[in-house]
C-alpha cells in the first residue's frame, strides 16, 4: 500500500522534475555559463565578467534596463488601480449570472493572439487609425494625429494585455470576504474609506500581491507590445537581448542581459513582497 | 420614560412580496428584547432596517425619541452582533475591539484604556494581543459583543448569534448573555428561530410569522396564554386537536374531532361559537398521567388507553399514549418521582388534564 502510494507520487511528479530540470534549470545554468565567456579569437573563449562590464559602461544598456523596470512597475500599478474597483463589482456587487457573464467579459479579448490585439491598438491609434479619423471629422484636430509610437501607447497595451491576470485574483480573494465583515466595518462607524483601507484591501492584500507579482513579469518580460506600439525612442530591454541573440549574433551579450532580467525581476518582486509584509507561500497558496 | 428604540407600522416590501408587514413595537431601556420566528419570516429583514442596512417602504424608526430613518449605518446609535460575529481576521483582538473607538477618533491612550476594561468585563483580558482565530467559539462570541459594547449603543442588535454554537455551549452563552446584558445595562434586541434562548433570556419576545408580529409578551404570557394558534404551537411543545365546536358555554366549549373524541377546552376570551373549526393545545406537562382512573376524578378531560412508546431523554421524558377509543396519540411528560419507572410499551394507563390547560384557537382545517 505504502509502496504503491510511493510510486504514484513519483509518477505525478515525474512531468514536473523534467519540466523544471529540461525547461529551466538547465537553459538557465547554460546561459549562465555563455554570460561569462568572452571571445578571444576564432573559436576560443575565456571566462570572465566582460559581457557584464560591458553593460555597466553602456549607458544605452543599463538606461533600457531602469527604463523597463520603471514602466513595468507603473503599468502594474495602473492595472492594479483599474482592476481593483472591476474586480470588487464583479465579486461583491452583482451577483449570479451577471457576475459570470461580466467575468467572461474580461476573458474575451484573451480568445485572440496578443498579436491580434496589439493590432488592434494600433488600427485605433495610428495616424490614419480610427480615432484620428474620427477628432478630425468632429472638428478637435485639424491634421492627422499621431498616437502610436511612443511610451503611452506601450503603457495602454501592457495595460490592456494584464487586466485579466489582476482581475482574477482580487476576484478570487475579494469573493472569500463575507459581506457581514464589511458590514460590520459600517456598522461599527467606519465610512467607505476606512472600511475600504482597514477591512477591504488587508483582505485582498495576497491577491493584490499575486496579482501584482503576475501582471509585472508579464510586463518585464513583454516583447510584443513595447516593439509594435512604441517607438525608436522606446526601447524595452527584451528587444535588447532579441537584437543580440538573432541580430548581432552575440550570444554572451545576449545571455547576460537575460539574466541580468532575471535578477532584476527577482529583487523587485522581493522588494515588493517585504513591503507589503506578505510571503510568497500566503500570496501563492 | 422614552423607549430606547420605537417601531411604527414598519413595512419592507421587495418587489410583490411584503418581508415585513405593519410591525409596530418598543422596546424599554435596559430591557432584553427577542423577535422569535421561524427562518423567513422576516425578522433578519426588521433587524437589517433597525441597524441602516435596509430602507423601509414605509414607517418609522425611533431610537431614544429620534427618528433615524435618514441616518446611515454608520452614525446610528445601534450596533450589531452578526450571525457569524464578522470579527475582522486582519486585526488582533485589541484591533477588533478598538476599530470603533479608532473610527470615532478617540486618542490612542483612551482606546487602550477602553479596550482593556471591556475585556476585563467579557472576562477575557489579556488577550488582546491574540489573533482571531487563535480564539474558541464561545470567545469570539464575548468578542464580537465587546467590540460593540465600547461604543455604549443605545441599543444593541443581536442576529441569532448563538446558532454557529455546538449545543452544550449555546446553552452556557445564554445564560453568560443575559448576565452581559446585565453588566452592560444596555438594551438588548435579539432575534432567533429558536424558542428556549428567546424564553430563557427575554423580558420580551414577540413571536414573528409571515411577517407580522403574532403576539408579544413576556415568555410566561407567550407560554400559557398565547393568542393565536400559531404561538401555540410554535412556542413549547403541543398536543394539537382540530375539530368542531359542539358546545358553548362562557369561556368553556366542546370541541368534536375529526376521529370521534370529544374535548373540553378554554377560549380564553377568544372568539369561538358553535359549529366553528377549532383547533385546541394541550401541553404535554399538563396532561397527568395515572394508573387507575380515580386519580384522575378532577380533570373533566380524561382518556383511557396504552403506552406506544416511551420517549427517554432524562428530566424531560415522555410517553405517548393511544387513547382505546382511537384518534391521536398524545404525548404526555413522565413525572420522575419514580411511580412510573417501570412504565413499559403497552401498558395500561390513565390521562387527564383540566380543560382551562387546553387552549381553544379558531382554526384553518
Amino acid at each position: 500500500m505504502r509502496r504503491d502510494a510511493k510510486f504514484g507520487l513519483a509518477l505525478l511528479l515525474t512531468p514536473l522534475l523534467l519540466w523544471l530540470s529540461l525547461l529551466i534549470f538547465i537553459p538557465h545554468i547554460d546561459l549562465f555559463l555563455v554570460s561569462l565567456r568572452e571571445r578571444v579569437g576564432v573559436g576560443k573563449y575565456d571566462i570572465s565578467l566582460a559581457n557584464y562590464l560591458t553593460f555597466i559602461n553602456e549607458p544605452l544598456y543599463m538606461w533600457t534596463f531602469l527604463r523597463t523596470a520603471v514602466m513595468s512597475v507603473v503599468a502594474t500599478v495602473i492595472t492594479l488601480l483599474i482592476a481593483f474597483p472591476v474586480s470588487y463589482y464583479i465579486a461583491k456587487m452583482v451577483k449570479g449570472r451577471t457576475q459570470s457573464a461580466l467575468f467572461l467579459l474580461c476573458l474575451v479579448p484573451f480568445w485572440v493572439s496578443e498579436l491580434v490585439r496589439t493590432f488592434g491598438w494600433m488600427i485605433l491609434l495610428r495616424e490614419t487609425g480610427i480615432i484620428s479619423n474620427l477628432l478630425q471629422s468632429v472638428g478637435l484636430a485639424s491634421g492627422p494625429v499621431e498616437m502610436l509610437y511612443n511610451d503611452a501607447a506601450i503603457m495602454v497595451g501592457l495595460v490592456y494585455t494584464s487586466m485579466l491576470f489582476m482581475v482574477v485574483p482580487l476576484v478570487t480573494t475579494l469573493e472569500s470576504l463575507a459581506d457581514e465583515v464589511v458590514e460590520a466595518g459600517y456598522d461599527l462607524g467606519g465610512n467607505g474609506l476606512s472600511v475600504l483601507r482597514e477591512i477591504i484591501i488587508p483582505h485582498a492584500m495576497p491577491g493584490i500581491v499575486s496579482g501584482c507579482i503576475v501582471v509585472f513579469m508579464l510586463c518585464l518580460g513583454n516583447y510584443l507590445t513595447p516593439t509594435m506600439l512604441g517607438g525608436k525612442e522606446s526601447l524595452w530591454f527584451t528587444e535588447l537581448i532579441y537584437s543580440q541573440f538573432i541580430v548581432r549574433f552575440n550570444w554572451e551579450l545576449g545571455a547576460a542581459f537575460g539574466f541580468l532580467l532575471l535578477i532584476l525581476s527577482s529583487v523587485i518582486v522581493w522588494g515588493m513582497l517585504r513591503l507589503t509584509g506578505q510571503s510568497l507561500e500566503k500570496t501563492m497558496g | 420614560m422614552t423607549p430606547d428604540l420605537h417601531c411604527t407600522d414598519l413595512t419592507k416590501r421587495f418587489d410583490d412580496t411584503t418581508a415585513v408587514d405593519n410591525v409596530s413595537f418598543s422596546v424599554p431601556p435596559g430591557s432584553f428584547f427577542s423577535i422569535l420566528g421561524p427562518s423567513g419570516c422576516g425578522k433578519t429583514t426588521i433587524m437589517r432596517m433597525i441597524a441602516g442596512f435596509l430602507e423601509p417602504t414605509s414607517g418609522d424608526i425611533q431610537i431614544k425619541g429620534k427618528s433615524v430613518l435618514n441616518v446611515p449605518p454608520n452614525k446610528r446609535p445601534v450596533n450589531m452582533v452578526f450571525q457569524h460575529l464578522a470579527l475582522f481576521p486582519m486585526m488582533n483582538i485589541e484591533a477588533n475591539i478598538g476599530y470603533g473607538l479608532r473610527r470615532a477618533g478617540l486618542p490612542k491612550e483612551e482606546i487602550t484604556r477602553k479596550v482593556g476594561e471591556a475585556l476585563e468585563r467579557i472576562g477575557l483580558p489579556g488577550i488582546g494581543h491574540r489573533k482571531v482565530d487563535e480564539l474558541s467559539g464561545g470567545q469570539k462570541q464575548r468578542v464580537a459583543i465587546a467590540r460593540c459594547m465600547v461604543l455604549e449603543p443605545d441599543v444593541l442588535l443581536l442576529d441569532e448569534p448563538l446558532g454557529a454554537l455546538d449545543l452544550k455551549l449555546r446553552e452556557r452563552m445564554k445564560v453568560e448573555l443575559k448576565s452581559l446584558q446585565a453588566a452592560f445595562d444596555t438594551t438588548f434586541v435579539y432575534i432567533t428561530h429558536d424558542q428556549s434562548e428567546a424564553l430563557v433570556m427575554s423580558d420580551n419576545i414577540a413571536v414573528m410569522n409571515e411577517g407580522r408580529f403574532e403576539q408579544m409578551g413576556s415568555a410566561r404570557d407567550l407560554y400559557y396564554r398565547p393568542d393565536t394558534a400559531f404561538v401555540a404551537g410554535f412556542v413549547g411543545d403541543s398536543n394539537r386537536w382540530n375539530g368542531r365546536v359542539t358546545k358553548q358555554n362562557g369561556d368553556h366549549v366542546e370541541v368534536q374531532t375529526s376521529s370521534g373524541l370529544t374535548l373540553r377546552g378554554a377560549t380564553h376570551q377568544r372568539a369561538l361559537s358553535i359549529g366553528d373549526q377549532a383547533d385546541a393545545f394541550v401541553r404535554p406537562e399538563a396532561i397527568r398521567i395515572a394508573h387507575n382512573a380515580t386519580e384522575l376524578a378532577s380533570f373533566d378531560n380524561r382518556i383511557s388507553g396504552h403506552v406506544t412508546s416511551l420517549l427517554f431523554n432524562g428530566a424531560a421524558s415522555r410517553v405517548l399514549v393511544q387513547g382505546a377509543e382511537g384518534g391521536e396519540e398524545v404525548e404526555v411528560n413522565l413525572p420522575q418521582s419514580g411511580e412510573f419507572a417501570s412504565l413499559t410499551k403497552g401498558a395500561e394507563v390513565h390521562i387527564g388534564w383540566s380543560s382551562d390547560q387546553a387552549n381553544c384557537f379558531a382554526g384553518g382545517v
